[in-house]
């Protein structure tokens, strides 16, 4: 019952059908194709964990990929430096990045809009300045290479499942967190703070729960590129990654739950086409994200389903 | 054990006007992005680009004129080159998207330093350049039995002439008062008849300004490469976010901080100096979080 009212039923076959082809997939596509979808997985699962605090928290979250790179680096560095096995790193990375994200947020969360994004950004840029330069500890600028990872998800296509579950099982338990009376609150919260504030709501501390939970889901996906690359690396931290992340969030549509996941993939795949052709890559994204903010701020997905909802309405109306 | 004292001292004065001669960079380049975000109230991410290009320009008259001329030409045309480039965005494209909400403007300035950074290595490749100071300018003196380059000494004195520039066109000319009555009250300026959009557009040209004179000047210090736009910004960021945003004496105070621990850091602990001016500005965000001086916003 409840099932059904969060998802109708022609979504939830679209939803079926998606699963089934990202379970067959490894079966019929190289080994290139199936890395490149694990890895647009991993982005889209970074992209919806910041929308989480971004598009439902209204919270100018302008670090994020430090929480990514907190979660790789913390699974690497346990396994590497710590020697204990890999699937501990597995399970302490996100912790690791979620009690980063508590930290920062307690010290932010008294700001509001830019001035929050401000002061994450400095404290992000203080935690990328140290793993840049600690050599010895985090290998520096050169990052850490072919970090060991468990023999059952070491093959290729023992990654891309294990990316595969691990996303829809993190994607699942964002929709309902979205979806919980705290999801709800949250959102009361980007609409109007103050009224929120007003009714009982204690805006702060729901916001700081916000920022651990897409912390805690960054970090997710910060371990699950290492499962797919087998190295980490200081950019993973740089906030120039973190406004990409962003625009993932802005490209898919930033009102919908599935948008940033779309725009994630869409990022990765649209680099490994481009890169076919050119070397300026990023040329061709500020170009897309300024064709962006002119014409569809509301994302690709928002696009669409705006229509949608226009073209049911139109119907439901007559 | 004396004489070492001394050494340390004398290295520890040599790393301060190092310091402060670094500030004067951070200071001209952050005060630019400081009047754009306090008039316009855009966090102009682009800001960075603008300087690399004002870096390159130098690097290409001054090579192409050479000699001693050279540079002085090349510190005159490179801000004004860059001035006419962010006068072209802005009207061109810019000055449609103020209506729009903070976190769009950031993004757009964003996406135009992905295209400006790919535009400076379509033009000049990836190599790094390097650009020698003019003659007169080449060379150390000694200060205190410590080398101190001629070309700092001279960054050490644009650095307050540029402060006092900056200051009496704000000040004390008819656009700098209209300009910083916009960022008070954008509304009231139009009410009196003022064109508002002319005004954004002469502030929003004269911080990249700012930014181009910063790269011309940055230029005989270091390397010219790609990726000087991603480091410059971060901290001209935050060296307007702790001095106060659009603070000019903010800038100044931030840049100091900035500059200072930075070459403190080199003198105590090399590896991590890197890490000093962001632990510097997380203590004053932390005490201050809208910055020491008094915002305009």
């Amino acid at each position: 019952m409840q099932k059904q009212k969060l998802l109708g039923s022609r979504s939830l076959i679209l939803v079926a059908l998606l699963l089934a082809a990202l379970a067959l997939f490894p079966s019929m596509a190289s080994r290139y194709y199936i890395y490149l979808v694990a890895l647009m997985m991993v982005t889209g699962l970074l992209a919806t964990s910041l929308n989480l605090v971004l598009g439902y928290g209204g919270m100018y979250q302008f670090n994020h990929a430090v929480f990514y790179g907190v979660g790789a680096y913390a699974a690497a560095l346990l396994t590497v430096r710590g020697g204990v096995n890999p699937w501990w790193g597995y399970l302490l990375g996100p912790v690791v990045a979620a009690a980063l994200s508590l930290l920062m947020g307690l010290i932010c969360v008294r700001l509001s809009k830019l001035y929050f994004g401000m002061l994450q950004i400095s404290l992000g840029s203080l935690v990328w300045a140290v793993v840049f330069r600690w050599y010895s500890f985090t290998g520096g600028d050169d990052g850490m290479h072919g970090v060991p990872v468990p023999r059952l998800i070491g093959s290729i296509d023992g990654a891309y499942y294990f990316v595969l579950i691990v996303t829809v099982v993190c994607l699942a338990v964002m929709y309902l967190i979205v979806n919980s009376p705290f999801g709800r609150v949250f959102q009361s919260i980007r609409d109007n703070p103050e009224r929120a504030e007003a009714i009982g709501v204690n805006v702060r501390q729901h916001q700081l729960v916000g920022l651990v939970i897409a912390g805690f889901f960054g970090g997710v996906a910060g371990t699950l590129f290492v499962t797919v690359e087998g190295s980490v690396f200081p950019d993973m931290l740089f906030w120039t990654l973190s406004l990409e992340i962003i625009i993932m969030c802005l490209l898919g549509g930033w009102f919908t739950f599935l948008g940033p996941m779309l725009g994630g993939g869409m990022v990765v795949a649209l680099r490994a086409v481009v890169g076919i052709y050119t070397d300026y890559w990023t040329m061709v994204l500020g170009i897309i994200l300024m064709l962006l903010i002119f014409f569809l701020p509301e994302g690709v997905l928002g696009f669409f389903t705006a229509r949608l909802g226009r073209g049911r309405a139109v119907r439901e109306g007559d | 054990m004396d004489s070492a004292s001394h050494i340390t001292l004398a290295a520890l004065g040599q790393q301060l006007l190092v310091g402060l001669s670094r500030t004067t960079i951070l200071f001209i380049v952050s005060s630019g992005l400081s009047l754009i975000l306090g008039v316009l109230r855009i966090p102009n991410v682009s800001h960075g680009s603008l300087y690399m290009i004002g870096a390159f320009v130098t690097y290409s008259v001054a090579t192409f004129i050479g000699g001693q001329t050279g540079f002085w030409v090349a510190l005159a045309v490179a801000p004004v080159a860059v001035g006419f480039l962010a006068l072209a965005v802005e009207r061109g494209i810019f000055c449609h998207l103020y209506e729009r909400e903070h976190l769009m403007l950031l993004l757009f300035t964003f996406s135009l330093m992905l295209v400006l950074g790919d535009v400076v290595k379509l033009i000049w490749g990836s190599d790094y350049r390097s650009l020698a100071a003019p003659p007169m300018m080449q060379g150390s003196f000694s200060l205190g039995g410590m080398p101190f380059p001629r070309y700092n000494l001279f960054l050490l004195i644009m650095g307050p002439l540029v402060a006092v520039g900056l200051w009496a066109l704000t000040n004390k000319t008819k656009i700098g008062k209209i300009a910083r009555a916009a960022a008070v009250d954008r509304e009231m300026v139009a009410a009196m008849g003022i064109n508002v959009s002319w005004v954004f557009a002469f502030v929003f040209c004269l911080g990249c300004l700012m930014a181009g004179l910063g790269g011309a000047l940055v230029a005989p210090t270091q390397n010219i490469t790609q990726g000087m736009d991603h480091a410059i910004i971060m901290e001209a960021f935050l060296i307007v976010i702790i001095g106060g945003l659009g603070n000019m004496w903010g800038a100044l105070l931030g840049a100091a901080i900035f500059g200072i621990t930075d070459s403190i850091g080199i003198l105590v602990w090399p590896q991590f100096a890197i890490v000093f001016p962001y632990v510097a500005v997380t203590i004053v965000l932390v005490f201050r979080p809208k910055g020491l001086l008094k915002s305009t916003w």
